[in-house]
Order: C-alpha cells, then structure tokens, then sequence
C-alpha cells in the first residue's frame, strides 16, 4: 500500500505545507493560474502564486523567499475561494512572508517594517494606535512620506478621527505573559 | 462425521503477501484450526493452476469444505465456486475470506494484518462447517427489455435488440426522444449535423415494430429480478389522445399561449402552451404545459380544441399507470448541465451575455431560435470577440472534481462554428487541453490552423468593471496566462461557458428504485470498470452512455449497442440460475401472523388463507432478510444466512477472546441456545 | 437580543462614527452589546506574517474573555471578523494546535474551547436575527431616493462562504433595501480596497481605490455604504490622494452602514456619528433624502 503524501518530510515543500494549516492541499496544484489570475495586485508580483508554487516544488528556496509575490499579497482571499484545489493560498502566503523574514531574505518592501511597528503597539498596550503606528513607522521608514502624509494626519486629527494618546488595556500583564509563552513555544 | 476442510491462502503477487505473512497464515491455520486438513499458500489462487490445486486436493484429501483467504468474494467467488464443483463439490460448501480489500489494502501494519488475517481464516472455516449443499435456482427470461431514456444511448440499446427480433420497451420522460444529441447543431471532429444522423435512427425507433415507445413517462416502481422484474411505469397525460393525433400542428399554430423554452431551446427560445418539442420529435405528439396552459389556468380558451381536425385533444386525460414484466433493464438516462450561475464570477445569469454551452448549441442550430446566427442576447449584434472558458465546473472540487470529458472538444468545436459563420476571433481558455479520442487531436491541429486563439489559464473571473477605454461597454475575462505568468484582461463582447456534465437531478433515486449503486456524485457504478462496463452488481440491469459518467456520442452509442448485446445474450439462453439465497417460513412453526407480509420489500411472501401459513415466493425473493428478523415465531430462516452460520463466523473472528469477552460481545443467551462449535 | 461585542482598535479612535451608530441602530432595534471586557487588538493581517502562534494567542485571548453566559460574539471590523473566526476554526479543525494556543493562553490562566463562541458580522445579525419585518418596523423614513453601493470588501465575505456569496454577496443590498434604499448593483462590492497597501505601496493601493470609486460612480451611486472600517479609511481619507495620484476628481461620501440605516429609523446625526466623514456626505444627503435629513437634525 501506498502511503499517502503528507506533512512529513525535510524538503523546502514540506516546510512550506508543516507551518500552514491544510498545508498539505499543496501537492494537489494543476497549475492552473486562478490564483494569479484573480489576484489584485497580480501584475506587480515577481511571480504570481501559481509560479511560486512550482518553484517551491523544484526547491528553488531562495527565489521563493526572496520574491514579492507574498508582500505584494493583500489577504482580499480571492485565490483562497476560487482555487479548484482549495489550497490555502493566503495562509501559504503569510507562511512565506514567516519563512522570508526568519531567513533574512525579504527585501524592498516596507510590509515587515510596518508589521513590526503594529506589534509593537500591540504588545506594549494590547491595543492598536494608529497616531503612533503611523508616525513611527513612517519615521523610520520613510521620512520623506511622512512629509506627504502629513495633511492627511492632520485632516484625521481634524475629523476627530485620531486620538493623541494609546489606550492601554487593564490586564497588559496578562497579554504580555501569553505573547512570551506563544514565543517562547515557537512557531 | 467431522468435516474435512481445505484453506488456500492466496499471495495475490504482492498485493496480500506485501502485507501479510500469507505462510504463517497457512500454517497456523493447518496447526490450529479444527477440521483443517489441508492449508496451503499459493502465488495467485484464482489462476488456472490454484483452481486446479484446489479440484485435484478435493478428490485426494476427499475435502467437504473449502476456504479461500484471497480478495474480495465479488471478484472471485464464482471462480471458486466452480472450481469446487469441478472437484466435485456443492459450490455453496465453499466460503471466501477477504483479506486484500478488508486487510492488505488497508493497512501498512505487518503484524497486525497477519493478525487479522488469521481471525479472518478462522471466521470462515468456522462458518463453513455450517454450510448446506445449495442448488441454484433456474429462471427463464423474459425477452421483452425496458430502456430507461431516449437519447441516442438508449436508442441505440432499443434498435440492436429490436432488429435482434426481441421486444422493447422504450421509455423516455421529455415529449420526443432524442436527448441532448437532437439539441447539438454539428458534432466533433467530423462536423455531421447532428439532426442528420440522430433523426433517420430516431423515426427507426419510432417506427419499429418491436418497439413499444413511452414517451412522457417514467419509471415508477421496479419489482422482482432478473428474467422476470415487474415494471410500473407512469404515463404522464398529454391532453392529447395518441390514437388520434395526426401530428398537423394546427393546435400549436393557434394557442396563444407563448413560454420561455428551459428545455429543448435551453431558455433560449420559446415554446407554445401547447408545444411539439422540435420539428422532427418523435413522436410528433403535441403535449399541453399544464402549468401555462390558459384554460388549465384560467378556465377558459380551449381554443387548440376548436381547431384540432381530428378531435384528438383531451382536458381529462388523467395520467396512467402501465404495468409490464421485462427480462432486463437498461438505463440510459444521461446527464444535465451544471448550473452555471454557482460560479458567481463567471456571471452567468448577472451578465446578459455569458451563455452556457447548452445555449450556445442551440444559438448555432439553423432550426435553434436565432436560425444558426451566432448573436449577443440583444438578437441582433455579432460578437467581435468571443471567449470559450472550459472547466465550468468541472476539474474544481468545489464542485466536482472529475473532468468532463467532452467539453475541450466541444469548444473546439465550437471555435470552428464561431470562426466559420462570423468575423470574430475566438479565445479558447483551457488548463489542460485533452483530445484523445480517434481524429480528435487532428481537430485540435484543425482549429490551430484557422486560427483560434489559445490561452492557457482558468479563467478568474469575467466581469463588466472596465478600467480601460478598450474595455469600456464589453465583458473582461481575465485569467493568468500561465505559459508567460502574466495576469491578462481580455475584452470580449460574448462568454461561453462549458458547464460541466452531471447526473441527472434523481439519479440517486433511480439507482435506489432498480437497485444499484452509484458514485457519489450519482453516477450509476459499472460491474467492472474495464473488464464489464455496462453491467451493473445487480443481474439483468445494464447502463449505457453518460448515466455512468461523461462521454461523447461514439462512447454512448458503443455503450448503447454493448448493453444491448449483454441483454441479448441472456435472451438467447433462454434460462438464467439465480443464487439460492432466498428465506424459506418453516410452515410448523409458522402462526399465520402475516408480519412478514408487509414488511417484504420485494412483495415476495404470500399468505395461504387454507392454512393459514405464509409462503416465500421463491422467484421474487431476493434473500435480504427482513422478513428473517421480524418474524416474531422465528419461523423464517435464510439460505446461507441462517444464525448459526453468521454466530459460527463472529466466534471465529473471535477465536483468541476471553469466554467472558465472547459472551459478552456474542451475548449469553445466544451463546446457549445455539450450538457451539468446538465446544 | 444579547450579543458579546467585540468593537476594535479602530472603533475607539478613526472609526468612532461607526461605534456610535453601532450603538444608537442596536438600541434602537433592541439589540444589547455587551462589550468582551479588556479585549486587546486582533493584530489584523500583521501578526500572521511575524509568528502564527503568537498571532493565533493574541486572538484567542478574546474568545477566552468572551461571557461565559454568551455564545455569539459580534464584531463589527472585516479583520477582527476574520481573525476571531478564523483562529475559531483552526482550532476546532487541529486538536494539536488548540492545545498549543491554550499552552499560550494558559501563561495568562486562560483557556479556549474551540468552537464555544460563534463569531458574527453584525450585517448578518441584522439580516438573520433581526430579520426583514424588524428592521421594517422600526423604518420611520424611508430612504426612497437613495442611491446607496453597499461594498463588501473582503474577508468578511470569504474566505468563508457560510453567510453570504463570496463573489456577489447580496446580504446587505437586501438589509438597505428593506429601508427603502435604491441599491445599486455593481461589480466590484466584494474586490479589495487594499487594506494596509496605502501605508505600504501606494501605486498599488491608489489604483484598487480607484476601480472601486470608479465602479461606484458608473453605477450610479450617491454612496458607498462600508462595514469594516479599514474600507472606510482607505475610501474616505485616501479619496483626495487618489484624485491627485490620477486627476481624477472623486466626490463620493464614504458612510457606515449603520448610519444610513440609523438615518432610516429617524435617530440624530449626532448620534450616527455624521460630521467625522472627510469626503462631506450631508450635502448629497440633504438633495436626495431632504427629508430624512430634515427628520434627523435634531
């Protein structure tokens, strides 16, 4: 009897299909481009999904890594309900964006950066601040943005739609105990 | 006198020996059973020479019983069965015990199938030293067939058996026969019109003296079994009377009556309230639409009564049950198209001009609503671009996950007839493009040449959220050119869509009515699927064409004419030998309580009012049991299937459980009111 | 009718529009929210791209803190929506994995039964729950006369498909219907507004606006009626940039739905919020609903 193709294993594919749920679904690819096909921002993308698929196949872990395609992804899941396959393709995508980080290979773009700040607010509040989320983010990454944006701030804080302080919730201590432990337990 | 029983455990190559240590197996099976006194391993069992070893041991070790451990019993039991005869053996003293399917198959455990595989030995030496000599039972057959659908599979079936010399009844739920095949405008690769071929075989059918043509009607109940299964059929009123009809059409030329064609013209077209379905349908019958009719709805009109020269028109007609005996059925009830508004972003329904494959036959049919001119939903304006998208539904396990099978050639095909009678270009978007049939790939390279346009991609969406000034006013498919990995919108001004083919709405009901099974889709489940196609696991029914799964129309008609030939062959013999299988009421024990009566699915038990008994109608019984289980003077046992027999099996299954464990899956009652074995 | 309420980050400050006619439609309807004590942020799409554990925690820790005496949370933001539901369901459908989120839970002595809290958008309370002749019911003036482009956005809409279509949802064209609201169809109600691609890439982010406001004006719409206040944002506050990115000159007003329905059941402007609105809405308000405008001033 045949065993069925799971989970296990070393290779670059099996990595990809261990750390995303119903990663598995991967091996069923036919190549058929509905994903990049129905992708917003498919024409910006290095490679659309359906190529990244294949080159996570072939093992190609460093093109893979070092492509846009998942920064490039905005999570609208159109792939993820039109594939023929149901493969997961966003949770694919926030898997690679994991992967690309942790191995150094994620360049020209500001997504890691402003995930980073967003956490940041997130674990010492518990709560997003978007004053904050936006100013320091554009202030480490892009100064001269900030400049541009400016008005925009302005016009917010005018509307009444951007508070000056960050709410802190009661029990931070408790949030904070979970993210270690989460850390702490790995990915 | 103590049994003498041989076992024969078979390797199946290394289907079973892969798994199970099929020696140890043999050997402990000789060591430790009782009454064993031959057990053996074999390479494969049910080989020339494995029957052989099992005739020749009969007769040298004077054998009473015989157990083989191999695969499944539908695969091979009949083999062993013979063979046992062959060695001068009742056949039903024989028992098989599978362990491929039940163990090898499904485990990668070594020891625990070998395990297994003992316990499994064990139940049927156990259970075999209960078996009762059997003979089967002769029944004669019926010559008269019932087809089940008149599309060109079942008609083909109808006019093999007819022309043979033997009676058919053909039976058909739509006003005309015909099917799909009597919708298409041209067929693939060849191009013939379809009328031209189908219509010549469907006024043969028509007109056949040995057939008996029921169009209107459907297949009621179904009762008995094979040689001789009682049909009810219901004859759906037409409002029109048959024996009058000339078939003049006046009637259809005066209603006033105008409805929206979802059958025959794929809501393309229209129909009258009282319609024939198409010009050359057979039977040129009309029928009235009872749910548009004005005087079925309002009372009054009765206008198509006035003018009918012949009187023929019926308001009281009443539907009619017909009840006939057949020898054998045939099913060949086709399939219907996917729904194509579950795919939202295709937008078939929201988008006036996105149109189903269905539509699009009937678009290019000179005698279809628009007279064959291929135009947008304004019947008027000829496509500049036309987009065919394949795979609607099909190869997407968010529907089903088979591929359909005709539709690539479909929408070549298609692309000739788009290409042929306008200006257009064609777009085919395709993920795998298969033409494999005789001439297909030819017509592939055919439609290369003449210049349709081929992208490969499932298509993501089709929509009327134009970005450009090109796209302004038109559909966009866009789709991921997977051969250059760019994301692509295309305008176009006409989508079509190849829906899926899918079984019919009540396949599952009908596979229950006739007793077979299906795929979980519906489609109905061949005997074998190379080696018997057209049968089914029940005897004297027989599928044919796309009831069993997609496929064209030489696939269907080949379909059509085997089942026929199948069908023909059980004529000529005259007699079939049914299992004896059936229950048998011990008229002793018998208090005339006629439980059982009612309960028989079959309608197999009668009542004798002299004495006061219930009787089994051999020929009708088909052994499952019900009537076994509820008789509450256990009166009632059945053939191969008496309780000592199933108790002897789960003991032997649990040979190496506790006494306590046994009594308490077997149950302590039962443990002392039958007999057990070896005790 | 008594629902667990998980409001966001962005109800407390950019969206507190959306927060008061939350507040004044349920009253008015009958609804009780009762807000998840000390909830915390769900990290949005964030999180996922840094640690899946962590991310899975964070939301978790709200289910966790969910009343026990409540079985259906509501929240009222696309991203909340999604991550609550999502982290729901993975855990019910991982044994393995709801152990480790609850290892990560337990460092805060909390714990999540998977599958206990039924996670809802509020549109999908008011459609089912609520239903057409109780939304009826309370309707003191019609909004005849408006021409409202309900949009979806994304992922309230999939990638679960359990409430509505995921590529034409219909819910919310039937909820504004019902109020009187001429709804208008158009093909981009569940496309994307590129959720945070405006702080990261604009060109992209521009040109997915664009094709919205685009989309919304060909179909004629006087407004576009958001439920997730990331659409709200990105429409409203980033309509000018748009304009200036690809001279175009967009005047579309960008409102919560549950302000034109509020507007419906003739409660305040004040208390729907009306004013932090940047694109301004009131004076298109005030030429096709004069008098619901006039009903709602006090």
């Amino acid at each position: 009897m045949i065993q069925m193709a799971n989970k296990e294993g070393t290779s670059f594919l099996h990595q990809v299909m261990a750390e995303t749920p119903r990663g598995e679904r991967l091996l069923h690819c036919i190549q058929c481009g509905s994903c990049g096909g129905s992708c917003p921002n498919g024409p910006d993308m290095d490679y659309s999904p359906r190529i990244l698929f294949a080159l996570i196949q072939a093992g190609e872990r460093e093109k893979v890594l070092s492509a846009n395609t998942m920064w490039m992804c905005v999570s609208c899941y159109y792939c993820t309900t039109r594939c023929p396959q149901q493969i997961p393709i966003t949770d694919i995508m926030y898997t690679l964006k994991r992967m690309s980080l942790r191995e150094g290979l994620a360049k020209g773009t500001d997504a890691p950066a402003l995930a980073r700040t967003f956490v940041h607010y997130l674990a010492t509040y518990g709560r997003a601040f978007e004053l904050g989320l936006a100013t320091r983010f554009y202030l480490f990454n892009k100064p001269l943005a900030m400049v541009k944006m400016g008005p925009l701030g302005l016009k917010m804080l005018a509307h009444g739609r951007m508070s000056l302080m960050p709410k802190r919730i009661r029990n931070i201590g408790q949030l904070q105990a979970i993210i270690a432990k989460a850390q702490d337990l790995g990915d | 006198m103590a049994e003498r029983i041989g076992v024969y455990v078979c390797h199946c190559g290394s289907n079973i020996a892969g798994t199970i240590d099929v020696e140890e197996v043999a050997r402990w099976a000789g060591a430790n059973l009782e009454d064993v006194v031959v057990a053996k391993d074999y390479k494969f069992m049910c080989s020339s020479s494995g029957q052989q070893m099992i005739e020749e041991d009969i007769k040298t070790h004077n054998l009473t019983r015989v157990v083989v451990a191999a695969c499944s019993p539908q695969l091979h039991e009949r083999t062993f069965r013979r063979a046992c005869q062959n060695g001068g053996l009742n056949p039903y003293l024989f028992q098989m015990a599978n362990i491929r399917e039940h163990i090898s198959w499904v485990t990668t455990d070594k020891a625990a199938a070998t395990e297994k595989a003992k316990a499994i030995v064990a139940a049927a030496v156990r259970r075999v030293r209960h078996h009762k000599p059997l003979e089967p039972l002769p029944v004669q057959v019926n010559p008269r067939t019932l087809v089940v659908g008149g599309g060109i599979a079942g008609i083909q079936a109808a006019l093999e058996l007819a022309d043979a010399g033997y009676p058919v009844i053909l039976l058909e739920r739509e006003p005309s026969i015909g099917g799909h095949m009597a919708q298409f405008d041209k067929t693939f690769p060849t191009l013939d019109c379809s009328a031209c071929i189908l219509t010549p075989k469907m006024s043969e059918a028509g007109q056949h003296p040995n057939i008996k043509l029921l169009t209107y009607s459907e297949l009621e109940e179904v009762s008995g079994s094979i040689g001789h299964f009682k049909v009810k059929i219901r004859k759906r009123a037409r409002f029109v009377r048959e024996d009058r009809c000339t078939g003049c059409g006046i009637c259809v030329e005066k209603c006033p009556t105008k409805v929206r064609d979802d059958a025959f013209e794929a809501g393309l077209g229209f129909r009258k309230g009282i319609y024939i379905p198409f010009a050359q349908a057979v039977p040129r019958i009309p029928v009235i639409d009872k749910e548009h009719c004005i005087y079925f709805t309002r009372g009054k009109c009765q206008i198509c009564g006035k003018f009918c020269p012949t009187d023929a028109i019926d308001y009281d007609q009443k539907d009619e049950i017909l009840e006939f005996e057949v020898g054998n059925i045939i099913l060949a009830t086709g399939w219907k198209m996917f729904d194509c508004t579950r795919i939202p972003q295709y937008g078939y329904g929201r988008l006036p001009n996105v149109f189903t494959a269905l539509e699009f036959e009937r678009m290019c049919n000179a005698a279809g609503p628009t007279g064959g001119k291929i135009v947008l939903r304004d019947g008027k304006t000829e496509p500049r671009r036309v987009a065919i998208i394949h795979c609607v539904g099909s190869r997407d396990i968010n529907y089903n996950e088979y591929c359909s099978g005709i539709c690539c050639m479909a929408a070549l095909k298609f692309g000739h007839l788009v290409l042929e009678k306008t200006k257009a270009e064609v777009y085919s978007f395709y993920i795998d493009m298969r033409t494999n049939q005789k001439g297909y790939e030819e017509f592939y390279q055919r439609l290369l040449e003449e210049g349709m346009k081929f992208v490969r991609g499932k298509v993501a969406e089709v929509t009327n959220a134009d970005r450009t000034e090109e796209e302004k006013g038109r559909l966009v498919v866009q789709v991921e050119d997977t051969l250059t990995g760019r994301q692509r919108r295309i305008p176009v001004d006409m989508v079509i869509l190849m829906g899926a083919l899918e079984p019919q709405e009540d396949a599952f009901e009908l596979a229950r009515k006739v007793g077979i099974s299906c795929s979980t889709a519906g489609w109905f489940t061949e005997r074998h699927p190379k080696l018997d196609p057209v049968a089914t696991m029940t005897d004297g029914v027989f599928i044919a064409g796309c009831c069993q799964g997609p496929k064209d129309i030489p696939a269907s008609v080949a379909q059509g004419a085997a089942a026929a030939a199948r069908v023909a062959g059980l004529i000529s013999r005259g007699t079939v030998w049914i299992e004896p299988i059936v229950a048998s009421i011990d008229e002793e024990k018998c208090s005339g309580c006629r439980i059982c009566n009612n309960l028989c699915p079959f309608n197999a038990i009668e009542f004798d009012p002299v004495k006061q008994v219930s009787r089994v109608i051999v020929a009708l019984c088909k052994g499952c049991g019900t009537c076994i289980a509820a008789c509450p003077a256990k009166a009632i046992t059945g053939a191969h299937f008496a309780d000592e027999q199933m108790m002897a099996e789960l003991e032997g299954a649990l040979w190496d459980a506790s006494e306590e464990a046994l009594a308490a899956i077997v149950g302590s009652k039962s443990q002392q009111e039958l007999p057990v074995i070896g005790a | 009718m008594k629902y667990a309420f998980y409001p966001g980050c962005s109800l407390e400050a950019s969206s507190a529009a959306y927060a008061r006619s939350i507040e004044a439609v349920c009253r008015a309807l009958g609804i009780e929210l009762v807000e998840v004590d000390d909830w915390n942020c769900c990290g949005a799409t964030e999180y996922h791209s840094l640690h899946r554990l962590t991310a899975a925690a964070v939301i978790a820790r709200n289910l966790a803190l969910v009343d026990q005496q409540l079985t259906q949370l509501v929240a009222p933001c696309a991203a909340c929506f999604l991550n609550l539901k999502k982290v729901d369901h993975q855990m019910a459908d991982e044994p393995a994995w709801a152990d480790k989120v609850n290892a990560a839970l337990a460092a805060g002595g909390l714990h999540y039964q998977p599958g206990r809290v039924k996670v809802r958008h509020l549109v999908e309370v008011l459609h089912s729950d609520v239903g057409k002749e109780g939304i009826q019911a309370r309707v003191k003036k019609s909004l005849a006369g408006l021409k409202v482009a309900p949009y979806y956005g994304c992922q309230i809409v999939r990638p679960f498909k359990d409430w509505d279509n995921p590529e034409y949802p219909m819910k919310l064209d039937e909820l504004m219907s019902w109020v009187g609201a001429e709804v208008v169809p158009y093909p981009t109600k569940a496309a994307c507004c590129g959720g945070h691609m405006t702080q990261i890439s604009e060109a992209q982010a521009y040109e997915l606006l664009r094709r919205l406001l685009q989309s919304a004006v060909d179909a004629g719409a006087d407004v576009i009626l958001c439920m997730c206040p990331m659409c709200q944002l990105n429409l409203d506050a980033y309509q000018s940039a748009v304009n200036s990115y690809f001279g175009t000159n967009y005047r579309m007003p960008i409102l919560f739905f549950t302000q034109v329905l509020g507007l419906a059941f003739g409660l305040s402007l004040k208390e729907l919020g009306f004013g932090s609105e940047i694109v301004a809405a009131l004076p298109v308000l005030r030429q096709k609903v004069p008098a619901v405008l006039a009903a709602a001033k006090s």
